[in-house]
């Protein structure tokens, strides 16, 4: 008799989307353990009780131990959702611009420098407004709009004695002056599922951060374009982040690796997480090649 | 129903059906975010504050 699928989901904090993504397994009658990153420990002389899962479907609150967790399991042998390789890719946004450049996709101009004197003059170069953004972040946090020199001036001085090693990789973007929102596009696999505008009054238009949804059609346009993101960080289960430039059209500006799809799934009317455990199901049977 | 008691303000506070191990609820008296570590009985714990590299 075949044995069936087991699927390890891990995460931390359980977000209504993992709720719903619990509820999906059970509803497929699919067998999973919760592995909550808080409590487990991996032994790396000891790979086999992780053999157990034919998939690790990866939704860790924290990048840093959803990474860790990703870079052990996939040594280990154990397909993982998304990849470590994706991961790596989306959970750093200089690495994912690097991967866009690479792949002659659009994007916001990027300039990077790793003091606030050379990040002061690389910036000074750009013009201004910019915007600022940690290397690793998520939901808006620390990012900060530069008007002037001044204000230049204060945020990177701020960001040197900020002391995490990582404050002192000067990520600076253009300012886009976008028409109120961006685009949310959720892409799986070879799919781009659905997508939505994310309007907000603030340019910084997160709905983590008040901005709301509004379905958003999925144009031949924005399809190629999610794809083609999508292709270029590695594939899987993946949200796109897209800014209307006045001038240049979309740009790629985020590909997030371990999305939250609260707003966009009872937009949609599609079932997000269903899909994301389908895709599991087929990396576990093998059937998607990694 | 379960209820637990606040540990920051003492407010009992209630548990909806479906909550899971590991769920955010947030106490209606005082604001504080809890973190639901055991059900059957349930209890919970002031949550963690948000880290740098936390998100999607």
């Amino acid at each position: 008799m075949q044995r069936r699928l087991k699927i390890g989901v891990l995460c931390s904090r359980i977000r209504v989307e993992e709720k719903w993504i619990f509820g999906a397994l059970e509803k497929r009658g699919i067998d999973f353990d919760r592995l909550d990153d808080r409590v487990i420990s991996f032994n790396l002389d000891e790979a086999s009780s992780w053999h157990q899962y034919d998939a690790v479907l990866e939704r860790s609150i924290s990048y840093t131990s959803g990474l860790y967790a990703l870079r052990i399991l996939n040594a280990f042998g154990v397909p993982t959702v998304n990849t470590l390789a994706v991961a790596e890719a989306c959970g750093d946004k200089l690495t994912t611009s690097t991967l866009l450049m690479k792949a002659s996709l659009p994007q916001p101009h990027n300039v990077v420098a790793f003091t606030p004197e050379s990040a002061l003059e690389a910036l000074e170069k750009l013009g201004y407004p910019a915007v600022v953004k940690p290397v690793v972040g998520s939901w808006g946090r620390l990012l900060a709009k530069i008007n002037d020199r001044d204000a230049a001036e204060a945020i990177f001085e701020h960001k040197a004695t900020l002391g995490s090693t990582q404050h002192q990789v000067f990520y600076i973007q253009e300012y886009i002056e976008k028409p109120g929102r961006d685009i949310r596009a959720v892409v799986i696999g070879e799919r781009v599922l659905t997508a939505m505008y994310r309007t907000s009054p603030h340019w910084i238009t997160n709905t983590a951060r008040g901005g709301e949804g509004e379905l958003c059609p999925v144009t031949p346009e924005i399809e190629d374009l999610c794809l083609k993101a999508a292709q270029a960080v590695g594939g899987g289960v993946l949200a796109i982040d897209l800014i209307e430039h006045p001038q240049r059209g979309f740009l790629i500006n985020e590909v997030n690796h371990t999305m939250e799809f609260h707003t966009l799934q009872p937009l949609s009317g599609i079932d997000i997480a269903g899909e994301i455990v389908d895709y599991a199901v087929n990396v576990a049977s093998r059937e998607v090649v990694q | 129903m379960s209820t637990v008691t606040c540990p920051e303000c003492a407010a009992e506070v209630t548990l909806e059906a479906g909550t899971e191990v590991g769920e955010i609820i947030v106490c209606p008296d005082c604001g504080v975010d809890l973190e639901v570590t055991v059900l059957e009985p349930a209890a919970v714990q002031l949550a963690p504050m948000e880290q740098e590299d936390w998100g999607e």
